[in-house]
């Protein structure tokens, strides 16, 4: 039963922590699960949204680049075929020509030339000074005569004029003839096609060719060499038919989208790329939000839980602190009961011979009228002697009295008691010593205060212990005593406050307990106030103190109404 | 006065012996006639207590017929009537509440005095309903005694 209050105090801990643990435990481990999978599931999602947004985007520009491509050509496959090889070799009629093409379709087409099977260019028109240009040994030209197919278009290079284009070329046979019409598509106007595919601050695209040279203006941070370009250069002819989205870190370890479609029949890579923070800003953002709102959730479940466990835990402690207290007063009673049957014993077997003793003192004095004593020169002694013992047994008298009121069990029966006219005889008991003390009585009583059923000589009892006590702290400088009476709730409450010198706080906690007495010997018995305790205790009431050294004592008493 | 009881014994002597001169001395202390001198049953178990309030008791003008128990003084009873009866609550053998009732069913124009023990209200109240005159808490002064008694006799007396 007796156990340290460290121990306690390491077990309420313990027991806070855990209450603590489980209880976070318990609150945000779900939160966090649900949010998580919420959160999983929405960026899948928001992925795939975005992920088909460029899909789309990069399919219909590659739609556009084919097709583009495939127009330029079809323009100089009419060309070459409406036309026959002696007007097409007429400057003035290529000239008249090109005027066209570039009336319809800007500046797209540079220049024309028609090249004859040796790889001579027999016509020109175009801003350059390419006259009768041999092209037997370019690259394109090779390419064109041993293509099976009828027309080529080249990547973009550089040339005899030094200028990045690329030029589509479309042979014909006719009448055992081959020659070939050359075109020069400006790269410039190419190249916007490609640029003007612009989403938000860092999406951009290129075209790199087969060999991973841009066909494009040359973008700085594009390593064509390097993954996933390089990757995607390796696909192989079937992978080349769709449209290819990654996601990787690049060397500056920024997370990219790489949307990848291959152009001219495989010739081509277009690559769109963009940065994922920016291409997943609205998820992001989310996802911050939610961040927010799960760490307030997870502070406040926090905060919630850190103050009901402490609340939890001072409620635990205040009821062992009860317990304890309750199993104390157990004993004590206990303690009180066995002291108070013993004291009562004795009391009563000490009555009749204290009796005795003072009526033969008594008898003594009786004799000692006779007047064969009146001569006696010890008379006065005798007198003195015996007005001792009469004064003593009255003494024993007192103790005994109050022993036998500290031990008893029932006082007379409980009956109907109006707690102002009980004071009010009281007080009136007391005036003569009051008086005689210096001290006034005043009182303070509410009128409509209901009776209450108990014993009125314990009743009595009590408060004539009180107002004595009071009495007895100011019999040598005077003072007030004020008793005041109301109802609070279903209790009728005695007030008994005096102005006397206090009860040291050392005394404080003491002063209930049978025997304790701060008056000289004889003086006191320190039953006064355990009997006042223990009444109304036996009532079912309650008793407090209050005291200030030096400014008074005040002792308050409640008493149930009657239950009806 | 045929018929004195065994235990009116000290009281004899008494009178022999150290009280001669008893009658005068009341007179002188303003107590009561020797003519009219109360008759009083007193009952307790307590010997020492029984005689000493005897004697003074004799001294004031009371002759006090001493019962060690209850049949005793239901025993003195049969040989005379007395003026007021005293009867200790607590007793070995008859307790005081069961003399009194036998007491007020015999001679009920006879006022019981009770002595009780501190604390003992509910006798106390069990007493004064069967009809005791009143009560007197053990230990007491001779003079409160002697008080109750003068009340309790009727006037004229
Ligand atoms: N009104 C008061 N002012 C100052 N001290 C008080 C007051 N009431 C009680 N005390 C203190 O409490 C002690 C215990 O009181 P209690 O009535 O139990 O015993 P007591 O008065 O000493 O003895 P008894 O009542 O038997 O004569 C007193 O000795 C006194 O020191
Ligand atoms: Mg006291």
């Amino acid at each position: 039963m007796h156990h340290t209050r460290s121990d306690d105090t390491d077990h309420r801990t313990a027991l806070k922590r855990n209450v603590l643990s489980w209880s976070v435990f318990v609150a945000i481990t779900p939160m966090i699960l649900v949010s998580c999978i919420i959160l999983y599931q929405y960026r899948i999602s928001y992925h795939q949204r975005v992920n088909s947004h460029l899909e789309e985007l990069i399919n219909k520009h590659k739609q556009n680049i084919d097709t583009f491509l495939r127009e330029r050509l079809g323009n100089i496959q009419d060309l070459a075929r409406n036309f026959a090889f002696e007007q097409m070799s007429q400057e003035a009629f290529l000239q008249e020509r090109l005027n066209i093409l570039q009336r319809s379709y800007g500046p797209v087409f540079v220049d024309l030339g028609v090249i004859n099977s040796k790889g001579v260019q027999v016509a020109y028109a175009g801003p350059f000074k390419l006259g009768h240009a041999r092209y037997s040994d370019a690259d394109w030209f090779q390419k064109v005569m041993e293509n099976k197919s009828e027309y080529y278009k080249s990547d973009v290079f550089l040339g005899l004029r030094g200028v990045p284009h690329f030029i589509i070329a479309v042979k014909i046979t006719s009448e055992g003839e081959t020659w070939i019409v050359r075109a020069t598509i400006d790269f410039v106007s190419f190249n916007t096609l490609v640029e003007k595919i612009r989403v938000g601050e860092t999406g951009f695209a290129f075209i790199l060719n087969k060999d991973g040279r841009f066909q494009t203006h040359a973008v700085h941070d594009v390593k064509p060499d390097k993954s996933p370009y390089s990757d995607f250069l390796n696909y192989n002819d079937e992978e080349k038919k769709h449209i290819h989205i990654l996601e990787r870190t690049d060397d500056s370890g920024n997370m990219n989208i790489y949307v990848a479609a291959f152009l001219k029949h495989g010739d081509w890579l277009l690559v769109y790329q963009q940065k994922a923070s920016e291409a997943f800003f609205d998820y992001r953002r989310t996802v911050n939000v939610a961040v927010v709102i799960i760490m307030l959730g997870c502070l406040l479940i926090l905060s919630t839980a850190i103050l009901l466990s402490n609340k939890l835990v001072r409620l635990l402690a205040r009821i062992d602190r009860e317990k304890q207290m309750m199993n104390e007063q157990i004993v004590e009673t206990g303690k009180l009961a066995s002291i108070g049957e013993l004291a009562a014993g004795i009391a009563h077997e000490i009555n009749n011979p204290v009796a005795i003793m003072v009526g033969e003192a008594g008898w003594i004095e009786d004799l000692l009228e006779e007047e064969e004593f009146q001569a006696s020169e010890n008379l006065k002694e005798f007198r003195r002697s015996l007005k001792q013992i009469h004064i003593q047994g009255k003494r024993c008298k007192e103790i005994t009295h109050k022993l036998l009121s500290f031990a008893r069990k029932t006082g007379s029966r409980p009956q109907d008691i109006n707690v102002n006219e009980l004071m009010e005889e009281l007080i009136a008991l007391s005036a003569q010593r009051a008086k005689f003390s210096n001290v006034a009585i005043v009182t303070d009583f509410k009128d409509d205060i209901p009776s209450i059923c108990v014993s009125q000589s314990e009743l009595q009892q009590v408060f004539l212990n009180l107002i004595n006590n009071a009495l007895d702290a100011m019999e040598k400088d005077g003072g007030q005593i004020r008793i005041s009476t109301k109802t609070e709730g279903n209790h009728v409450v005695v007030v008994v406050a005096d102005n006397g010198p206090g009860i040291p706080s050392a005394n404080l906690n003491r002063i209930f307990d049978p025997f304790f007495t701060s008056k000289p010997v004889g003086k006191g018995t320190g039953l006064g106030l355990s009997i006042c305790y223990g009444i109304i205790k036996k009532m079912k009431g309650d008793i407090e103190v209050q005291s200030t050294t030096g400014a008074g004592t005040t002792f308050l008493v409640k008493i149930p109404l009657p239950e009806d | 006065m045929e018929s004195k009881q065994s235990q009116t014994v000290p009281w004899k002597q008494v009178q022999k012996g150290i009280l001669k001169k008893q009658v005068t001395a009341m007179t002188e202390e303003g107590n009561i006639q020797a003519s009219t001198r109360i008759k009083l049953l007193l009952v307790d178990d307590e010997e020492g207590f029984v005689n000493v309030i005897a004697n003074r008791m004799s001294k004031r003008g009371i002759d006090a017929t001493k019962a060690l128990s209850g049949t005793d003084a239901l025993k003195a009873l049969r040989g005379q009537d007395f003026d007021v009866a005293v009867v200790d609550l607590k007793m070995q053998e008859m307790d005081g509440i069961e003399l009194l009732r036998i007491l007020k069913k015999m001679v009920p124009e006879m006022p019981v005095i009770m002595l009780t023990g501190h604390g003992s209200e509910r006798a106390e109240e069990e007493g004064m309903e069967y009809g005791a005159f009143d009560y007197l808490t053990k230990p007491c002064e001779l003079d409160e005694l002697m008080q109750k008694i003068r009340e309790a006799l009727p006037r004229g007396r």
